[in-house]
């Protein structure tokens, strides 16, 4: 049975309000969108919908406790969940750089996730103020 | 490190638009620049912004806020700009002398040939909205919060309601679920969303956080800790409906309800301010009234995309340099435009008409209300039409854009002003 879905396109800030034809998981005809960008969408979020997702690590010694990090390709929404709680077992030692791979094929995605920035090991100074 | 006592270029902020500005001073031929941050580190607001969603116009890319200030942190390490940490401006002249203080240095006095300030701008406070209740612990500014989960590694609490539907509080919603908080609900005083609509799809409705428009808090409840918010329906007046309370027990508040350019030291250094922006009024080569200070990125306007700060800070920069360098520049010859009908601000809010047979200038506003179909943006000379533009709709918290043409010079080159409408199509 043919049915109409609206999607907001998240592919970038415009926010395309997307009319999608679909039957069970197959699209028939997407409209309102205003580029290629759009259908992809539409196509990836009836079939198989995913997110980027960014979160923190614990980080020993750091300049900071945490280094942030990202799946490098959008991960399969369902798997999000236990995507985090993998990541809250994780420790890293400072110094690390930017995308150094924090867990590699995180739950058998084939997506890595990696680290956002450098960090820097702890300097003398904060140390002072710990004391 | 030794200061010098005198330098091309000095910019005060280490955000996507100082690091732009410092980067473009640089490449435009500037010898000496330097910025001072605050902070301990480079990179402004992008640290905690750790979400991904940056440098999707400028490098094609879809970026976390820490890898995009990295790049720009490598590139002005690597383009031998000189970099003062930890370090608080105090003071700017309008003759461009900077008065700063650091730990180590104690007390420094330096001199500018131009300024670029890029200060950014700071989150609107529970004082600033006047939410009645009581003054516990757990009312923070949704920064503030995404500071504590992202860097400093801590939660602000279990059971959140955040006011406001802003991007910064969208995104920590979805930050704190994503941390096993729970959302309670997202209230928003407009009528209409204030961030943009795909973090409203990927924060909100992906989790399935309620969103209530016309809504606010009534008041804070709890002595200690907050225990509860009163959330209250608003009617067109922003008048309370009567009835419409409900209490929502929890034991934290976000406030995500606007930013404000922060230009304390503009102000000293005699930088007029456009009331509506808050910011100062700056020219097309984002240059304030005061010569030799220009100004760039949110402490201008508050954009919707760090992309577009970068750019600011770009033309900022280059136009610092070149300032720096020549210092003699001609008497201008300055359009002022005037934000017409469902327009609220506009900036630059005025364009010097020489700049045009050079180069395009790009004109950024915001509305006034949205209208949610097909519309005209048109530049007027009065009953003249020198440029226009089709948007498919128009929303109070997406930014629109227009391009002025080196093809537009000649209608320019006559006009004593330029007005902006937007209507329906």
């Amino acid at each position: 049975m043919e049915e109409l879905k609206k999607l907001i396109c998240i592919s970038c800030p415009q926010g395309c309000t997307l009319e999608v034809t679909v039957e069970g998981k197959t699209v028939l005809k997407v409209d309102g969108e205003s580029c290629k960008q759009g259908i992809e969408y539409a196509e990836q979020e009836i079939t198989d919908p995913r997110r980027m997702i960014a979160s923190t690590v614990q980080v020993k010694n750091g300049y900071h406790p945490l280094v942030p990090v990202y799946t490098k390709m959008p991960i399969p929404k369902n798997t999000i969940k236990n995507v985090l709680k993998e990541l809250r077992k994780v420790e890293l030692t400072a110094p690390v750089a930017l995308g150094t791979v924090v867990i590699k094929n995180v739950l058998g995605t084939g997506i890595d996730v990696i680290t956002s920035r450098d960090m820097p090991t702890r300097t003398a100074e904060q140390d002072h103020f710990l004391k | 490190m030794v200061l010098k006592n005198i330098y091309d270029v000095v910019v005060i902020g280490s955000g996507p638009g100082g690091l732009a500005a410092a980067v473009a001073a640089k490449k435009e031929g500037a010898e000496d620049v330097l910025v001072i941050e605050r902070d301990m580190e480079l990179g402004g607001i992008l640290i905690q912004c750790i979400h991904n969603g940056f440098g999707v116009e400028i490098f094609k890319e879809d970026l976390p806020g820490p890898s995009y200030a990295q790049r720009f942190i490598k590139e002005v390490f690597s383009l031998g700009v000189e970099i003062l940490l930890d370090t608080m401006v105090l003071d700017i002249t309008p003759q461009r002398k900077i008065y700063a203080s650091n730990k180590r240095l104690g007390f420094v006095e330096i001199e500018a040939r131009s300024i670029v300030l890029a200060m950014g701008c700071r989150e609107r406070s529970r004082p600033q909205i006047r939410i009645p209740g009581t003054r516990p612990v757990g009312v923070y500014t949704a920064g503030t919060a995404q500071r504590w989960v992202n860097v400093e590694g801590y939660m602000p609490g279990n059971r959140v309601v955040i006011l406001g539907s802003g991007d910064i509080g969208m995104i920590m919603a979805r930050r704190l679920t994503f941390e096993g908080a729970k959302v309670e609900r997202v209230l928003e005083v407009m009528p209409y969303l204030t961030g943009l609509t795909r973090n409203y799809v990927q924060c909100l409705l992906d989790f399935d956080i309620q969103l209530q428009l016309r809504h606010t808090v009534k008041r804070v409840l709890g002595n200690n800790c907050v225990e509860a918010v009163e959330a209250v329906q608003v009617d067109e007046k922003w008048n309370p409906v009567p009835g419409s309370e409900e209490i929502i027990p929890c034991d934290t508040l976000l406030l995500s309800v606007g930013l404000i350019p922060e230009n304390e030291l503009s102000r000293k250094a005699g930088v007029k301010l456009d009331p509506i922006t808050s910011g100062p009024y700056v020219d097309d080569n984002f240059q304030t009234n005061v010569p030799g200070i220009f100004a760039a990125g949110n402490v201008v306007h508050v954009y919707d995309l760090v992309d577009w700060v970068t750019e600011a800070g770009f033309q900022a920069g280059k136009c610092a340099a070149k300032y720096a360098i020549v210092t003699h520049r001609k008497e201008s010859n300055y359009v002022p435009l005037i934000a017409g009908d469902n327009v609220r601000y506009i900036v630059p809010q005025k364009l010097d008409k020489r700049n045009l047979e050079e180069n395009e200038i790009r004109l950024q506003m915001r509305v006034t209300q949205p209208i949610e179909q097909p519309v005209w943006i048109e530049v007027h000379d009065k009953e003249n039409l020198v440029a226009r533009k089709a948007e498919r709709y128009v929303r109070p918290g997406e930014m629109v854009t227009v391009v002025l043409k080196q093809k537009n010079y000649k209608d320019v080159e006559k006009a004593e002003n330029l007005t902006i409408n937007i209507a329906p199509r």
